[in-house]
């Protein structure tokens, strides 16, 4: 169990809980989009405090999550060549493909690098001119505007051994394709706040009207959450949907008008398959036309990738929100940070790796609880 | 890698046409894209991903920002070994040839 003093102004936290509490009369479920609150959520323990009434669904917020099997095949593939320099963020070393991950083809003796910004992959293409570098481009609306700088940069500076493997992902299609399903049961939604901090909120009230939900835009630090969940428990309660900001001190209405121009010039708008999932129309960016030539998936042809996904893995029922990561049989068991069976159990932000982290030890099951 | 982490404009220059900054994150050091914010300056704090700044911060939500993620080890996770993590995790040897990544804004300083 988790206590109010964990949090960093407790009394604000009491209250904002106290408050919760008071305007709750029903049962109300809420997802929050980003795998960033989710572990907030589970590290505070902010679900076991709020009144019983109150679901917290966790969605699938997040990126190195939701990256199709096809492409960290295509990364594994692409990074054993051996005229390649693979770049990644650190959170991709781990993640299953069919039967291997980046961390293996290292240990193997392929060239991976781990950087901080894509900009230091572009460095690293000029400093090693006769050698292909390659930056896998994943993520969300955030992560996506510094992966098109680069790739306009490297155009700009005429760095031709340079290419992205992007696999790009869109929030607000995914919020669309959670609300269409036949099983949701969501009925309010925390917006993920730094993709608003890119992306503004033109794209929420749509939603909101068409399907009826609340949709606030919310932080990741703990309070942050607790306004978010307040405000969309006042909105239901009262029977509204709109769209508010309850993050204001990083998102602007109009998000970053500088990052939108630079998407909308590098990339363009494409379907595309969510890692247990499947296809989600428009939901994700793909290099536009103008910057084909950076395409890696382009450069080196990689086709023909028989994909191999573990067939006892259900993180996409955990991704949409139907089932609890300890709900799922292999939790703690086969699946454990040290032998991963999906990206959720890997990724800091997924949901798996969370609950293993901050609630293994409270799950029934003494097998799981006994692990580590 | 998704979170954003708030840091403090150190120094600003112009690099191959592009604004640059060296930004500070609670003591670690990095080069950062001012392109997308270009109106900071020397002094001002930003939301950084990846890199990039964002969005400006004002500063008391940003030092509450930065200690929230050193507790929660964000820090760690966005600008220490990943290599070191990942082979942890693994319950495996590092791999040999992972240095830090040769970027040259990396530097750990003294807090003082
Ligand atoms: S616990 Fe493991 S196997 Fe089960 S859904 Fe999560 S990642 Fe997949």
């Amino acid at each position: 169990m988790k206590y109010l003093d964990e949090f960093s102004d407790p009394v604000l936290a009491k209250r904002l809980f106290d408050d919760i509490r008071a305007i709750t009369t029903r049962p109300w479920a809420l997802m929050e989009v980003c795998g960033g609150q989710t572990h907030s959520i589970i590290r505070h323990g902010i679900d076991q405090l709020l009144p019983e009434e109150i679901e917290l669904i966790h969605g699938p917020g997040c990126p190195v999550c939701v990256t199709p099997l096809e492409i960290i095949d295509k990364a594994l593939e692409i990074a054993s060549r051996p005229d390649v320099i693979f770049c990644s963020f650190g959170d991709m070393l781990r993640v299953p493909g069919s039967g291997r991950d980046l961390f293996k083809v290292k240990s193997e003796g392929a060239d991976v690098r781990v950087v901080y910004s894509p900009l230091d992959a572009l460095k690293i293409a000029q400093e090693n001119p006769d050698r292909q570098v390659v930056f896998f481009g994943i993520g969300f609306e955030t992560t996506a505007p510094p992966n098109a700088m680069t790739v306009y940069q490297a155009k700009k500076l005429g760095i031709s051994n340079f290419s992205l493997l992007v696999s790009h992902v869109r929030v607000p299609p995914a919020i669309d394709a959670i609300m269409r399903s036949p099983d949701c049961r969501v009925q309010g939604f925390l917006a993920a706040g730094h993709v608003c901090t890119v992306m503004g909120m033109a794209e929420y009230p749509e939603l909101a009207e068409e399907h009826g939900v609340p949709i606030v835009v919310t932080g990741f630090e703990p309070l942050d959450i607790l306004e978010g969940i307040r405000r969309a428990v006042r909105q239901l309660e009262a029977g509204e949907h709109t769209v508010e900001n309850a993050y204001p001190r990083a998102v602007q209405a109009e998000g970053s008008p500088a990052a939108k121009a630079m998407l909308a010039d590098v990339f363009e708008v494409t379907d595309r398959a969510w890692r247990g999932i499947g296809m989600i129309p428009a939901s994700g960016w793909r290099l536009s036309p103008k910057y084909r030539a950076y395409d890696a998936e382009h450069r080196f042809s990689v086709t023909g990738i028989d994909t191999q996904e573990s067939t006892v893995c259900r993180s996409g029922e955990v991704l949409q929100g139907f089932i609890k990561p300890n709900e799922c049989a292999a939790f703690g068991k086969e699946c454990t940070p040290r032998n991963p069976l999906g990206a959720t159990m890997v990724s800091s932000e997924g949901a798996c790796a969370a609950y293993y982290l901050y609630r293994r030890l409270e799950t029934p099951d003494k097998e799981a609880s006994s692990v580590g | 890698m998704c979170l954003a982490v708030p840091g403090r404009v150190l120094e600003i220059e112009e690099r191959d046409a592009t604004r640059m900054a060296k930004v500070d994150f609670g003591g670690v050091v990095k080069d950062v894209c001012l392109e997308y914010v270009p109106d900071m300056r020397v002094g001002d704090y930003a939301i950084v991903h990846v890199g990039f700044a964002l969005q400006r911060l004002d500063e008391e939500s940003a030092k509450q920002t930065l200690e929230l993620f050193e507790n929660l080890g964000v820090l760690e996770e966005e600008f220490g070994d990943a290599w070191g993590k990942a082979a942890r995790d693994a319950g495996a040897e590092r791999p040999s040839g992972t240095g830090l990544p040769p970027t040259d804004g990396v530097e750990k300083e003294a807090r003082p």
